[in-house]
Order: C-alpha cells, then sequence, then structure tokens
C-alpha cells in the first residue's frame, strides 16, 4: 500500500527542487471537520499523503460502557452528526439482537422510512460539499440543504430535535407517526425527484465537474474489498455489496429496489453512484409509505424499560448487528455481562475505514484533487473519531 | 450529440431560473426560502424539545419533584443536581432544596423526561439561552428551572392535556383505594372480632 510515486514524466533537470511537506488541515473547510492530511508533494504531485485523525476523539466507547444501554442512544446520534436516524437503528438493531427482541411491524417501517430520509440528506449534502471542494461555492450546497430542511423540519416534528433526533428505542421508535406526518413524508417524496432532475441538470452533464471529477483517485475494486471499504465508495468501484440486500436487516427484504454499480470507481462515479441510489431510497419510501401497517409501536417486553432503563439487562452474550448507513457498513458490537451497563461496546464506523484508503487514491495526483477525493470519500469527523 | 459547454450553459439555466423565481414566486414554488430569524420566526413544533425545565401545580412550592434522584442517575451526561430537603428534625422531605442543571453539559436528550415517573421535569422550547457569561448564566438553578403547569400547557398542549388526565385518572384511583381500605378498615371494625381475626389487617395507604 505504501508505494512510492516515481516522478519519471516530469523533466527535473536543472531544477532544484526537493520534496515539501504540506499539512492540509486540521482546520481546513475542505477537511470536513479536524482533521489533517499530511502531504509530501513533488512540485504539485502528490508522493504520500498520511491522514492524521484523533482531533475530535471524544471517547464514545468507554461512555457506553459506563452508562444504561438506552442511555448511549442519544450519543449515536453524535456519531455522524449527518445521520443520526441510522446511528440509532444500528444501535438498537444490535441490543435487540443482544436481547432477543421482536419489534412491531409499523416500527419497523416506520424505522426504514427514517432511515431512508437520513438516506437522502446525507447524500445531496455530501454532493454538495463535493461541489463546494470543487471550487462551486456554496450554490450546491444550497440547493441541497434548502431540501435537506424539508426533511429536518419533518425530524423535528417527530422526534423533537432536527439533527440529534434520538428517536428510536430499543424493540421500537419513541412516537407514533401520525397521518398528517405520514402525508407531509410523502409531500416531500413525490416532490424530491422534482428537485433530483433539477440539481442533476445543474450538475451532472457539466463539463467542468466531468473534467475534474472522471479518471481522479481511481479505485479498483479489489484494493476496495480488500482494504474493507463500503458503502458508495465500494459499490462506484462496481461491487455489488449492499447490506439491505446482503442481511436482509429489518424488513428491507420487502421491498424491491435496485442497488447501482459504477462502471471505473472514480470520483465521478461516486458522485454518481450517490444520485442513483437517492434515486432507489425514493422507491423503497414510496412502497414503504403504502404498505406501512397500523399497530404497536414498541415491543410490549420493552415498554416497562422506558421509564427505567437501569433495570434493562440483557442476557449474557455477545452481538454484533450492522446496517447500510448511508457512509458505508455501520456495526454495532456490544457484550453483555448481565449488568445494566455494556461490558463492550464497539462501533465499527465506515467513514474510518474509508479514510484508509485515501493514500492510494491521491498518489500520483495533484493537490487539488486530492481535495475532491476526500470530499467524495464522504467522511463526518464525528464518526471517524468517535 | 452534445457541443462542449451545452452542460455549463443549462446549468446556468437552472440557476437563473431560481434567481427569477426568488423575485416573483414563494417559498413553495422554487422561490425565497430562507427566513430572517430573529425578524421572523418559523411556527415552533410541539415536539421541540430543549432545555428540561421543572413543572409545579398552581404555586411555585407545589413543584411535583420529590428530589428522588432518578433523572440525575438516568441522565447520560449528568449535568443534573440534586439534593434533598430535610426539616428540623433532619428527616427527609419530600422536595429538593437544591436542583441544578447545568446548560454547558446537557445535550438535550430528553431522558430525564422519559424516565421521571413523577411527571415533574419536562422539556423546554425555550433556545435563546445564549449568554456573555457562561458560570452563573448558564447553571439554571432551581428558582430558574421552576415553570407553571399553565406553560407546560402553552408549549406542548397534546402532552399536557394527556399527562393531566393520566394524573387525574390516577389521583381518582387513589382517592377511591383510599376510601375503599378506609371503608374495609371502618367494617372490620364494626364487625364482630372472631370474624376479623383470619383476615389481613387493611393494610394502610
Amino acid at each position: 500500500m505504501n508505494k512510492i510515486f516515481e516522478a519519471k514524466d516530469i523533466n527535473l533537470a536543472g531544477i532544484n527542487s526537493s520534496l515539501l511537506e504540506v499539512n492540509i488541515g486540521p482546520q481546513h473547510p475542505s477537511t470536513h471537520g479536524v482533521f489533517r492530511m499530511n502531504a509530501v508533494l513533488d512540485g504539485e504531485v502528490i508522493v504520500s499523503l498520511k491522514p492524521v485523525m484523533g482531533y475530535l476523539h471524544r471517547n464514545h466507547e468507554q461512555i457506553a460502557e459506563n452508562m444504561s444501554y438506552a442511555a448511549s442512544m442519544p450519543y449515536t446520534d453524535r456519531l455522524d452528526y449527518f445521520n443520526s436516524m441510522s446511528n440509532n437503528l444500528g444501535y438498537a438493531l444490535s441490543v435487540e439482537k443482544l436481547a432477543g427482541l421482536e419489534v412491531p411491524e409499523r416500527a419497523e417501517y416506520i424505522r426504514v422510512i427514517m432511515a431512508e430520509l437520513t438516506r437522502l440528506i446525507n447524500h445531496i449534502a455530501v454532493i454538495g460539499f463535493l461541489l463546494n471542494d470543487l471550487g462551486a461555492f456554496f450554490t450546491p450546497v444550497l440547493y441541497a440543504f434548502r431540501e435537506r430542511e424539508k426533511i429536518l423540519d419533518i425530524f423535528e416534528e417527530i422526534s423533537g430535535s432536527r439533527m440529534m433526533c434520538n428517536y428510536l428505542r430499543f424493540g421500537g421508535v419513541k412516537r407514533d407517526l401520525s397521518p398528517a406526518i405520514l402525508e407531509r413524508i410523502r409531500g416531500v417524496v413525490t416532490a424530491f425527484p422534482r428537485f433530483l432532475e433539477e440539481f442533476e441538470t445543474l450538475l451532472t452533464k457539466n463539463e467542468i465537474l466531468c473534467m475534474r471529477c472522471q479518471n481522479v483517485g481511481v479505485l479498483s475494486p479489489e484494493l476496495a474489498v480488500n482494504a474493507s471499504i463500503t458503502g458508495p465508495l465500494l459499490r462506484a468501484s462496481g461491487v455489488n455489496y449492499d447490506i439491505r440486500k446482503v442481511d436482509g436487516y429489518s424488513v428491507y427484504p420487502r421491498f424491491q429496489f435496485k442497488v447501482p454499480l459504477g462502471p471505473k470507481g472514480d470520483v465521478y462515479d461516486r458522485y454518481y453512484v450517490r444520485i442513483l441510489e437517492m434515486r432507489e431510497s425514493l422507491k423503497i419510501l414510496d412502497q414503504a409509505l403504502s404498505t406501512i401497517p397500523a399497530g404497536e409501536i414498541m415491543s410490549k417486553k420493552m415498554i416497562p424499560f422506558l421509564k427505567s432503563p437501569r433495570n434493562f439487562k440483557p442476557p449474557v452474550g455477545e452481538a454484533y448487528a450492522r446496517v447500510e448507513a448511508p457512509k458505508g457498513e455501520l456495526g454495532f458490537y456490544v457484550v453483555s455481562d448481565g449488568t445494566p451497563q455494556p461490558w463492550r461496546y464497539h462501533v465499527r464506523a465506515p467513514s474510518f475505514i474509508n479514510l484508509t484508503i485515501l493514500e492510494d487514491m491521491c498518489l500520483g495526483q495533484k493537490v487539488a484533487d486530492a481535495i475532491i477525493i476526500l470530499g467524495s470519500v464522504d467522511i463526518v469527523l464525528g464518526e471517524v473519531d468517535r | 450529440m452534445m457541443y462542449f459547454g451545452e452542460g455549463v450553459v443549462k446549468g446556468m439555466m437552472v440557476t437563473l431560473k431560481a434567481f427569477v423565481a426568488s423575485y416573483f414566486k414563494g417559498p413553495e414554488d422554487g422561490g425565497l426560502f430562507t427566513v430572517e430569524y430573529p425578524e421572523q420566526r418559523l411556527p415552533e413544533k410541539e415536539n421541540f424539545r430543549n432545555f428540561p425545565f421543572l413543572i409545579y401545580d398552581n404555586t411555585p412550592d407545589n413543584l411535583r419533584c420529590v428530589a428522588c434522584d432518578i433523572c440525575a442517575k438516568e441522565c447520560p451526561p449528568k449535568c443534573i443536581y440534586i439534593v434533598r430537603e430535610f426539616d428540623k428534625d433532619n428527616k427527609p422531605l419530600k422536595r429538593p432544596a437544591v436542583f441544578n442543571i447545568d446548560h454547558t453539559v446537557c445535550m438535550n436528550c430528553g431522558i430525564c423526561e422519559e424516565a421521571c415517573p413523577f411527571d415533574a421535569i419536562y422539556m423546554d422550547h425555550n433556545f435563546e439561552i445564549a449568554s456573555a457569561e457562561r458560570n452563573e448564566n448558564l447553571l439554571f438553578r432551581k428558582d430558574k428551572l421552576l415553570k407553571s403547569n399553565e406553560y407546560f400547557h402553552k408549549i406542548r398542549p397534546t402532552d399536557a392535556m394527556a399527562i393531566d388526565e393520566r394524573r387525574a385518572a390516577a389521583e381518582a384511583k387513589k382517592k377511591a383505594a383510599e376510601a375503599a381500605a378506609a371503608q374495609k378498615a371502618a367494617a372490620a371494625q364494626a364487625a364482630p372480632k372472631p370474624a376479623a381475626l383470619p383476615a389481613e389487617p387493611p393494610k394502610a395507604e
């Protein structure tokens, strides 16, 4: 993985040049948070690039090991703060697996609806920020945020908070969706394709975007699989691996949707795979909204523990549950020793593992391309550093 | 076949359309979307949660909190600090002497509200708490946290109604149980002694 780029084609005769070390970050708008890229440049070409993380380390796992199971639910919101609902879903699934809980049908549907809405939010925001890194300063981001705001309003109405939702509970969800809110979600889902059309007219065939993104930061499928990359990054390289299909957690097997794949694995494919994934998410949302059953939203077994989370003691054992979060495979590993606190709690964060491949994609590229390659990886530092 | 630059031109048309629409259309049809806070405000969502407050019935002395410490134990970042009040004979009273919530620590998760068995603590809508001083102004003491039930009804009518109904039902049930116990006790006293012997002594409520 650590091959050094040989600048054979560059004619350095007569020029007294040496390698230049540049730190991009930790406080730089293109690093999406406090993240540093230690780049070594030969002229403008990247010879080596080391990601340096840990500036936002908050001891999430240790904190979760020292409190009741339910009390770390709000902390999972703060992992990937763009997609708190999918983080909640991953954690809830792992504890439900540990305790062997059944979730009512309606709650499962609500969870799927929420998870897919977060996918829409994440992908439009990521594309907007990618264009920011490309130099289209804030126009695409604001188009994206206009749509995102509508979904965040729905989240605020049902969970009480726009981003830190804390909405899911073990064995169900916190609050039922009223028919009025379901109607509003349907309104967003029916209006979204129009926005996507507009967004695509703005971007997809834009020559500047194509020239900057095509054949930049190519990730081969072999390397992607070997480095255990997941999510849109992996699918853009042409590997058909979607945990919603592979694992079939929650009620995903009931819905018809495709897994979009990219032909080359460059930055442009990552952009376009995300657009296509949003279209598939809309299909899932459409089906879920039209078939959502009536009924309970909390498993009867868990209702008493809502009032007293400290009395919830899963049996001794371990469980790993994973979800297809918008950024990749988000897994929660929980080990119980029969006490109210988890004995071990581990998060498999997709953006952290997707970052490990950054150097291999950047070698031999220009500095400006390293910025957009990082933008296309889609990281959130809350999740990378935990 | 596209000529070079067509994509850029088409993209510019989108922005031009949005620019024109921003003058003539409403937010629903692609016009201006921005709400100019603080002059304009969005309507408050009922379920919106920001910082907890302590609820009291009628007068501030009559607060529902019994200083059981459950919220302080369940609070994930441990931002609640409670000291129980004692009377002159050092007997614990069912009310807090000190109830502090540190706003710099609180993360507005709403777990205190869910865990409270006495319906005493609820999440507020007040989000404008910015202050130039962070020690005294952002440490909310008991007097600053106390808010009336009417206020709760004003900000969250649906929840408040449901909770009031539940509390009224519980109160009525408790009263009925007390009345039944009193009746039973009276009946046990009135009845001749041999008949009362095998029965359990009435439990004091």
